[in-house]
């Protein structure tokens, strides 16, 4: 059996009381004080995610935006250098292979940050669809990347002091290179959470003592309880529950991830033609409208007939209720549907509402 | 992780429930080490008064952020109470687990069967022997 990896960061979570767990081959934390308390910490302060366990695919060279153009669903070749974008890497079918969000650092280059989980899975689609003159290299190994996320991110990166830019100005979905309290970052205006806040990519070697630095600075460590109720409250899709390589993005609702009118990127086709032909289900939002917690794979029954399935669920900390995502009939996944989730056998009333459950981050 | 508190006044069984004898009624629940383990306890899901109970057989489920778990007789015998207000507010379990936290009260025929669960040194020995 091949024994967990670890993130630079494995010795500080320890340090630190973290309960660890394995996710995607890693050894990571779960929680450090208890995820509701993480999950309060990013909504009303500021938390910090030890997400090194990400992967980084580095694309350059004269075919490297053709290529990258080519694979992901976003439009790639009007990225401009500074800024972000999310995507899918889609298959001939038309379902995700994952779901990345896509850097431009120069003229003839781009990273992929990508799904721990998926990170050979997606060297290897990409390494077999590259076109001429695109170079791949992998850097999750030498890269860490610590998610600061809340309403005073920008108070603690002010804290520290960033050389070389302006991260206080900096909008959503922008980045700026750098340096961090003395060591060399690149940081972005987006995340995972729903709140305001900021991923700060590294070298494996400034891992340690950057985390430190913020935690002094006042963020509060949170471990990836609190990673998931918090993209939850914010209807934040997650490959292997929303996503998968049978969903269309269509069905999971990303329509303004996907070029499709000029698009000739790879999957393009199968998803105007499902789209044409009518999709069987929708993703859609959920309260419980009486005592329960919804989880990935209950049925979701109308009726008294099983008609859908929940792909992520649990109690959203912030609105004291049960909320969920799944998969439903395209009639019932319109905010108002009445819905139930079937828990041990028995029928829950929910609710479908309008998505994120908890106020979207303006910028 | 924290010290985990385990009355010596109670009984313990290897599921980690803990049950106090009055007579012949028998006051079940949580311990502080379970509570622990489970993290944020967010639904409890508790049998009906009159519903007999078997020891060693699941009678009701309790939620944590993460995961379901069951919760396990230690005793068998009939439901006389079960604590309602766990619906409302299922933290009370992280909060109090061996007050306000309690789950159900069983009537027993023999109140033997307690005297044959785990004493505190035991249960903390029990602990151990899991931990890592």
């Amino acid at each position: 059996m091949n024994a967990l990896q670890r993130t630079p960061l494995y010795d500080a979570h320890r340090a630190q009381g973290a309960r660890l767990v394995p996710f995607a081959g890693f050894e990571m934390p779960v929680q450090y004080t208890g995820i509701k308390a993480e999950h309060a910490a990013v909504r009303q302060h500021a938390g910090l995610f030890d997400v090194s366990h990400m992967g980084q695919i580095h694309l350059q060279g004269p075919g490297a935006i053709a290529t990258t153009e080519r694979l992901v669903s976003c439009p790639v070749a009007s990225l401009r250098v500074g800024r972000v974008r999310y995507g899918l890497l889609c298959n001939t079918e038309g379902g995700v292979v994952d779901d990345v969000t896509v850097y431009r650092t120069g003229t003839s280059s781009v990273f992929l940050c990508v799904n721990a989980a998926n990170v050979e899975k997606d060297q290897r689609w990409i390494e077999s669809h590259m076109g001429a003159g695109t170079q791949l290299h992998n850097r999750s190994a030498e890269t860490a990347l610590l998610a600061l996320q809340g309403p005073e991110s920008r108070a603690i990166l002010a804290k520290l002091g960033f050389a070389g830019g302006d991260l206080e100005t900096l909008r959503r979905f922008r980045f700026a290179e750098g340096a961090l309290a003395g060591h060399p970052v690149l940081a972005s205006r987006t995340g995972y959470t729903g709140s305001d806040g900021f991923e700060i990519y590294t070298a494996s070697g400034d891992a340690e003592p950057l985390w430190k630095s913020l935690v002094n600075a006042g963020a509060t460590p949170c471990g990836l309880g609190a990673r998931d109720t918090l993209r939850l409250e914010a209807a934040l899709s997650l490959y292997g529950h929303e996503l998968d390589d049978t969903t269309s993005p269509l069905e999971a609702r990303l329509d303004r991830f996907v070029k499709l009118e000029a698009g000739g990127f790879l999957g393009a086709d199968a998803i105007r033609r499902r789209r044409d032909a009518g999709h069987s289900r929708l993703l859609a939002g959920f309260i419980l409208e009486e005592r329960g917690v919804a989880r990935a794979e209950y049925p979701i029954a109308s009726g008294g007939r099983e008609v859908g399935v929940v792909t992520s669920g649990g109690p959203s900390p912030s609105l004291g209720k049960s909320i969920g995502l799944g998969y439903v009939p395209p009639a019932l996944a319109r905010p108002g549907c009445r819905l139930d989730v079937v828990v041990r056998g028995r029928p829950i009333p929910a609710r479908v509402v309008d998505t994120p459950f908890v106020g979207a981050t303006r910028a | 992780m924290a010290e985990t508190e385990i009355p010596d006044n109670l009984r313990y069984s290897r599921e980690d429930e803990w049950a106090r004898l009055e007579g012949e009624r028998v006051i079940i629940g949580v311990t502080d080490y379970a509570q622990q383990q489970l993290g944020d306890i967010v639904f409890v899901e508790l049998p009906e008064v009159g519903r007999q109970v078997e020891k060693g057989e699941p009678f009701g489920v309790i939620e944590s952020v993460k995961a379901v778990s069951d919760l396990f007789a230690p005793v068998s015998g009939a439901v006389v109470e079960a604590n309602a207000g766990l619906a409302e507010r299922p933290e009370v379990v992280n909060e109090a687990c061996y007050g306000d936290g309690w789950m159900i009260v069983v009537r027993v025929a023999d109140g033997s069967e307690v005297e044959s669960l785990l004493d505190a040194a035991a249960y903390a020995q029990h602990i151990e022997d899991r931990a890592e």
